[in-house]
């Protein structure tokens, strides 16, 4: 598998490790009424999907930075890859 | 007073050659390192002081090779300078002058050993190390990768037979061992 990231250009996957769903971007606010129902279900559950899945990858053998990257499970195609910083940012996430 | 004698990263004084027919191994003793870490929402700022530094601010895979700090791109908005360690053994600290707030400045001298690989062989040599393009690589060009599960910086270098290569100080006996082995196989 080969992802293409963002600033390096196409790259081998065994430079990177896998790091999770990219859902972990959206930490729950711990100050919410429902805050341990929602660190509960941060923490623990996750969707499975036979289909297109976003996922945290960490280029460790590379320039160290953290990628979203779009892949589909069931073919292993990836139609995108960003820098996740780009990504937190843009759902307002570090300011 | 203490009087402590510098060793080198694979002890000894002098800096170790390993001389092969077609490739020289050295180990380079002279780099002062210290890595610059842009904060946030000073970026401009940070990118404006290694213009001043540099000449240009190194892009993403890039080195620039000026004299007498050079600098290469190691991550998103880092850096690692160097400079040669006679004259510029507190680089760090010459660094956070120049940068201010603007970015977070780390010495790295005692954590980086460097071996400079010369000679015709080079591309083979490196072709078994690591996973480098090294023939499409051209001079400038700095790729963090593994060699031997360590990971390493490649830097191409002006010399079409030169790369030089950081690897982590405490593992230099290994990242050595790795070279030689190389070395030996390229024959």
């Amino acid at each position: 598998m080969i992802i293409d990231h963002p600033l390096l250009g196409p790259r081998d996957a065994s430079e990177f490790t896998y790091m999770g769903d990219a859902k972990l971007i959206d930490r729950p606010d711990w100050q919410s009424q429902t805050a341990a129902q929602e660190f509960y279900e941060y923490g623990y559950l996750r969707d499975n999907p036979a289909g297109w899945h976003e996922e945290l990858w960490f280029h460790e053998a590379g320039d160290r930075s953290w990628l979203v990257v779009t892949r589909n499970t069931v073919t292993h195609d990836i139609s995108k890859v960003e820098l996740a910083r780009d990504v937190a940012r843009a759902r307002g996430r570090s300011k | 007073m203490h009087d402590l004698q510098p060793v080198t990263a694979l002890g000894g004084a002098d800096p170790h050659i390993d001389t092969f027919d077609h490739i020289t191994i050295t180990g380079n003793n002279g780099l002062a390192l210290a890595s610059v870490a842009a904060r946030m929402g000073h970026e401009k700022a940070c990118h404006t002081a290694l213009k001043k530094l540099l000449g240009t601010v190194p892009a993403p895979g890039k080195a620039v090779l000026h004299d007498p700090e050079a600098g290469f791109w190691m991550g998103p908005d880092q850096w690692m300078i160097g400079a040669p360690r006679e004259t510029h053994e507190l680089l760090a600290d010459a660094l956070k002058n120049k940068f201010g707030d603007a970015a977070s400045v780390t010495e790295q001298s005692g954590a980086w050993v460097c071996f400079d690989v010369i000679g015709p062989a080079m591309p083979d040599l490196c072709e078994r190390l690591c996973a480098v393009p090294i023939r499409r690589m051209v001079a400038g060009d700095a790729q963090r990768t593994m060699i031997h599960q360590l990971g390493c910086f490649v830097i191409r270098r002006d010399n079409p037979e030169h790369i030089r290569i950081l690897g982590p100080r405490a593992s230099a006996g290994s990242l050595h061992h790795a070279l030689i082995t190389a070395a030996h196989s390229v024959g």
